[in-house]
């Protein structure tokens, strides 16, 4: 890997989001609370949604892993909360597509804003797990908010 | 610098991957990723190659040249670990995949009944843990384990209520993959004989840079089982070895049933094939068998004592030059006559990902993570580590790169602003 390409690994957005997590911490209220693990490396994040009428009011986690885990956590809080459970999906598609894309793929700046620093990481399979978990345990945790919404309809 | 092999610059020619660059030949490769895997010397290579391409039958049934030249260069091979380890009967090295499957038969053969008791320690690879966790639940049997010290060596002082009467297997690590410990094994396995339980060494990392010879140990002191893979002594993948007492060994009941591990068979039941085979079944790692032969070959050649005065140089001069980066702390004990060739270390505000992800862009290979040892991790509070990992091919130089790499890291995370 040369110079080159490792600046554009850690671009300073990420390193930003590192070193200043937005939304880091466990809060109350929370419909739904996940534990996601990447097991290849230990890296690890305690996430709960708050969402109330579809809306995502909160997104809070606790996470201990690089800082391309962490700034991707970061960054999720940053583009999900007030959104729509709806329109975070489609954000969490454009993301996935992102890092699935091999470093080939040109993001979306509109949908992705601050996360398009990612595309870099991209280029390197073994941390796009990395990138990923936080995604990963927010779209898990959506999914129970979402059955524990149509639950209390009942 | 003493105790470095004299004929290093020799060495590092046999093993044809340290000549791979990085960017256009710009960034040579700094290998310190051997206690993951170690490189191949030549020799190794070549020998598998040849095999394949002269030699290759099936083995102990084909009755045509091939076929018996192929079953003479696997006994050979046999014949050949069982000279590295020193094994008192060559029929005692049994051929597994690798050192996971070594334990992995033992924990499913040995018979445990509610009340028995395996004992284990805190600084064990995820290998020599989870089988023993699966014997446990399975059997009822309860599963206890050695604490550790705050410098990273096995707390002996409950030793009287972990090894009692109960006690059925010890199973422990000769050298921790992740704190480098070498263990007091011949203390512990004079213990567990003396309650009777039977002991089971994980050499996974001991074999590659300490010299065994378990025939001339005192019985008392020698263990009953002794695993490692070839994959970390210079050879192929795939291939490992289980040694086990004679006795021991025909006690247990056989683990995988198939072909080669028969005596005769008819529909309703079997009779086994006296030891080794009766634990090989199916047709082996024939070519790997043959490159560990040829790996404990070389690594006999250069002899085991060198390679570990080798290592134990190397090991001294990193722990000093890792002491003068700025935030290093090095996890287990201080003094490298007590490690083997792996050490594991934090440096202070970079994640241990982010700190192989730029050494990697200097050339500079260590492994970032847990190096499955998650409850060793735990005991001191560290979620990931680093380690770099040296072998007889690593030269002080390859240290400083690692050193100077270290300072790149803490510049390009801005760690002195």
């Amino acid at each position: 890997m040369t110079a080159a390409n490792l600046e554009s690994m850690y671009q300073e957005i990420i390193l930003d989001h590192y070193k200043n997590p937005h939304g880091k911490g466990l809060r109350d209220p929370f419909e739904a609370e996940v534990h996601h693990v990447n097991p290849t490396c230990g890296d690890e994040i305690t996430l709960r949604v708050h969402v109330v009428g579809g809306k995502i009011e909160d997104i809070s986690y606790d996470s201990l892993g690089c800082s391309i885990s962490q700034a991707s956590a970061s960054v999720l809080n940053d583009l999900v909360v007030g959104k729509t459970v709806d329109e975070a999906m489609v954000i969490h598609e454009e993301f996935l597509r992102l890092m699935q894309g091999k470093g080939q793929v040109e993001p979306d700046e509109d949908i992705l804003e601050d996360g398009i620093a990612f595309a870099g990481v991209a280029k390197f399979p073994a941390r796009i797990k990395c990138a990923l978990l936080s995604w990963m345990a927010w779209k898990d945790a959506a999914a129970q908010a979402n059955e524990h919404a149509l639950a209390e309809e009942k | 610098m003493k105790g470095l092999l004299p004929d290093l610059d020799l060495v590092r020619k046999d093993f044809p991957i340290l000549e791979r660059t990085f960017d256009g030949g710009e960034t040579p490769l700094v290998y310190l990723d051997s206690a993951n895997t170690s490189q191949k010397p030549q020799i190794v290579i070549d020998t598998m190659v040849d095999h394949l391409e002269r030699h290759n039958a099936n083995i102990a049934r084909a009755m045509h040249h091939l076929g018996a030249e192929a079953t003479e260069a696997f006994e050979g091979a046999r014949d050949t670990v069982a000279r590295f380890l020193g094994a008192p009967e060559r029929d005692e090295v049994i051929f597994t995949k690798n050192a996971s499957e070594g334990l992995n038969l033992v924990a499913n053969t040995v018979p445990l009944s509610p009340g028995d008791v395996v004992v284990t320690t805190e600084m064990e690879h995820h290998s020599n843990i989870v089988p023993w966790q699966l014997a446990t639940q399975r059997s009822g049997a309860s599963l206890k384990w050695f604490g550790l010290t705050d410098s990273g060596e096995l707390d002996l002082s409950n030793i009287d209520e972990l090894i009692t009467p109960a006690t059925k297997i010890v199973a422990l690590t000769w050298v921790s993959n992740m704190l480098g410990t070498i263990n007091p094994i011949a203390e512990i396995t004079r213990k567990a004989h003396e309650v009777g339980a039977l002991v089971v060494i994980d050499a996974a990392q001991a074999a590659p840079v300490l010299p065994i010879d378990l025939a001339s140990m005192p019985e008392e002191e020698r263990p009953d089982f002794l695993v490692f893979t070839g994959h970390k002594v210079v050879g192929p993948t795939g291939i490992g070895v289980l040694w086990g007492r004679r006795a021991a060994l025909e006690a247990l009941p056989p683990f995988l049933g198939g072909g080669e591990m028969i005596a005769t068979v008819t529909m309703e039941k079997a009779t086994y094939a006296p030891i080794p085979h009766k634990f090989e079944a199916g047709t082996p790692p024939i070519a790997e068998a043959i490159g560990l032969g040829a790996a404990l070959e070389y690594l006999m050649h250069v002899g085991m004592e060198n390679i570990h005065a080798h290592e134990q140089a190397i090991t001294a001069y990193a722990l000093e030059r890792l002491a003068s980066v700025p935030g290093v702390t090095v996890l287990g004990p201080p003094d490298a006559a007590k490690r083997g060739g792996a050490i594991s270390f934090e440096l202070d505000g970079v994640h241990p990902h982010d700190v192989a992800q730029v050494l990697d862009s200097k050339g500079v290979a260590i492994r970032a993570g847990h190096h499955c040892a998650k409850p060793a991790h735990q005991r001191f509070g560290v979620q990931a580590s680093n380690r770099m990992s040296s072998y007889l091919y690593t030269t002080p130089a390859e240290i400083d790169a690692l050193v100077e790499g270290l300072e790149y890291v803490r510049s390009f995370f801005k760690l002195d602003k």
